[in-house]
């Protein structure tokens, strides 16, 4: 049951959920930065997780991947410990933490994808390349493939992230922020690939901050402040009430009048 | 001259041709392992480790006397090495994690406190008289004078243990190195994969005392992979060529060295790894100096300010001029009308 004292309108065995998540709380130096959260990612659907800056949007990501200190609740990727189902799962990072002027290719980078496969010893046969220059080609970056990472421009980069998680062939792929700040030939690219995702039976989570495109994007919603506030399809879920008690004073008629 | 090709060519004696050979495999995986550590920002720590390994020398030499041994031993005074170098790592770490003191500050606290202990007992063992403790000094430059069979292969098998290591990491160590949320979720362990990257580090360090010396042997990590980066986008290729300028660098030096012997080995390895660093900056394809300048140079406009004004004022006249699709930037507009046309364009320039 959700903060509305709805159930989830399709109830399915836990164990087929690619990410369900009860009552986690989580947050570094024992201050959690989110609290009590309940999600329940649908297969085959795309999820967006919605609210203000500083809501815990990316550090309920991270929880759930083991990056940030789980204080309390449970998380189960398709049954299991993330632990043990991460070879199922990938994600796409925020763009600016890595260095840009290191001595990796576009090719190589989407290779990464597939380190798990090769192993400590394996050689690069012509499959892994076929498959990584697959993943290039989704996302309209194949053409770039022998380009140094840095000389791309940041919507290029954004791509190519997305292509080394394709590359891994993960049925459950998490984004945070992939929209931010890229061109819009690259936020239609991915847009693309991610509704190819859902055709193929995948599940996204992607952490979203533009409230204009979370219905023309995604399936379902969870809305966050902290805690919270409702999760479900789109269309049921962004309610008046439900984003004014996301945003609180900070929503103007503006966005409400960009929802619908 | 002629001594240095024939240590070159492995024909100044045997024993001179291991040096040469071990001092190959030194460079090759001290190449290797600094590329890590260069490309995860970490290349001094490295240089806290080599100077760490100092009191351990000397104290290694002090217990093997006591317990009435010659004190000489390689892989006696090696170990010694290997456990004040680890304990100065945990020292670089503890004080990074557990206090505010930022790591280059806690890099310099252990380096010069280490450095300065050595020195000390180093002194020590100097003023007991004993006669044999003259070899402890060529561990601070390196020597390969006085270098017997046994000392040349246990740094030759060092260098190849941990070059075959590194080979087998470089996968997760590139992807921690580049991106290590990533490389966490992708089920890397990337605390474990720093160890091993600093293990590597520590192992080449102290393989490589007796012929580098630990005041120099950062150079020998350092220097190879910041060279190499010249040549390269790819970690993979990087990795290998760094071995390769490494290995070079060792082979070469020591060569030298072994024509003057009253130089340290050390410095001498260090300036061929210098000298190549110096080739690749100014010569490397695409990325060398003179590469970049020439790039620059072609890039820049070439035409004078008088033919770019008749190329507009061509445009003007006429805009749908089949010339116009030659309009490079360098192509001047004089070499291709007849003169009487171009003062046709002049006037209208005024």
């Amino acid at each position: 049951m959700n903060a509305l004292g709805r159930f989830p309108e399709t109830l399915i065995p836990l164990d087929e959920s690619p990410l369900a998540v009860h009552g986690l709380s989580a947050g570094y130096g024992g201050k959690p930065a989110v609290m009590d959260v309940d999600m329940t990612v649908i297969p085959g659907t795309l999820m967006a997780i919605v609210g203000p800056n500083g809501a815990g949007k990316s550090t309920l990501l991270k929880a759930v991947l083991g990056l940030v200190p789980r204080l309390a609740g449970e998380v189960a990727v398709f049954g299991e410990p993330f632990a043990r189902a991460r070879h199922r799962v990938a994600y796409v990072p925020q763009r600016a933490s890595v260095d840009w002027d290191f001595p990796v290719r576009v090719i190589d980078v989407a290779l990464m994808g597939l380190h798990r496969e090769l192993g400590l010893l394996g050689r690069i046969r012509p499959h892994h390349r076929a498959r990584a220059e697959a993943a290039l080609e989704r996302t309209g970056t194949l053409e770039l493939a022998d380009r140094q990472i840095g000389q791309l421009s940041g919507g290029q980069q954004q791509r190519v992230f997305l292509a080394r998680a394709l590359a891994q062939g993960a049925d459950l792929v998490l984004l945070d922020e992939p929209f931010a700040g890229v061109d819009a030939a690259t936020e239609a690219a991915i847009v693309r690939v991610l509704k190819s995702l859902r055709t193929e039976g995948r599940s996204v989570v992607c952490v979203h901050h533009d409230l204009g495109t979370v219905a023309e994007y995604f399936d379902r919603v969870l809305l966050l402040n902290r805690r919270p506030i409702d999760e479900g399809p789109t269309d049921l879920v962004l309610t008046d009430r439900n984003l004014q008690a996301t945003y609180g004073g900070r929503l103007s008629a503006r966005h409400l009048a960009l929802v619908r | 001259m002629m001594l240095f090709l024939e240590a070159l060519l492995l024909q100044a004696g045997r024993n001179a041709a291991l040096v040469s050979v071990g001092a190959a495999l030194l460079g090759l995986s001290a190449g290797a392992a600094g590329t890590f550590m260069v490309l995860r920002k970490r290349a001094l720590v490295a240089d806290a480790m080599a100077h760490a390994t100092l009191p351990g020398v000397a104290l290694a030499f002090l217990v093997m006397v006591a317990f009435g041994g010659e004190g000489r031993s390689l892989l006696g005074l090696l170990l010694g090495a290997a456990a004040t170098a680890a304990l100065g790592l945990w020292a670089v770490e503890c004080l990074t994690s557990r206090t505010r003191l930022p790591e280059d500050a806690s890099i310099g606290a252990v380096l010069s406190v280490t450095f300065g202990a050595g020195l000390v007992l180093l002194t020590v063992i100097q003023a007991m008289s004993a006669g044999q403790q003259a070899g402890l000094e060529g561990f601070l430059l390196g020597s390969t004078a006085g270098m017997l069979q046994a000392d040349a292969l246990t740094v030759a098998a060092g260098g190849a243990i941990a070059g075959l290591v590194i080979w087998a990491l470089r996968r997760p160590m590139a992807i921690v190195a580049f991106d290590e949320g990533y490389a966490a979720t992708a089920g890397i362990d990337v605390r474990r994969t720093d160890l091993a990257g600093m293990l590597l580090v520590l192992f080449v360090t102290v393989a490589g005392l007796r012929i580098v010396g630990l005041v120099l042997i950062v150079a020998l990590l350092i220097i190879p992979a910041v060279a190499a980066r010249f040549w390269t986008d790819r970690a993979g290729v990087l990795l290998a060529v760094a071995a390769g300028i490494g290995g070079v660098s060792g082979w070469v030096g020591t060569a030298l060295s072994a024509t003057a012997p009253s130089l340290p080995a050390g410095p001498l390895v260090v300036l061929v790894a210098a000298g190549i660093f110096a080739a690749s900056l100014l010569f490397a394809p695409g990325r060398g100096a003179v590469a970049r300048a020439r790039a620059a140079r072609r890039a820049a406009p070439i035409l004078s300010r008088e033919e770019s004004l008749r190329w507009i004022a061509l445009r003007h006249a006429d805009p749908s001029s089949p010339l116009i699709a030659q309009d490079d930037g360098r192509t001047p507009l004089s070499a291709l009308l007849p003169v009487e046309q171009i003062a046709g364009l002049d006037r209208r320039i005024g």
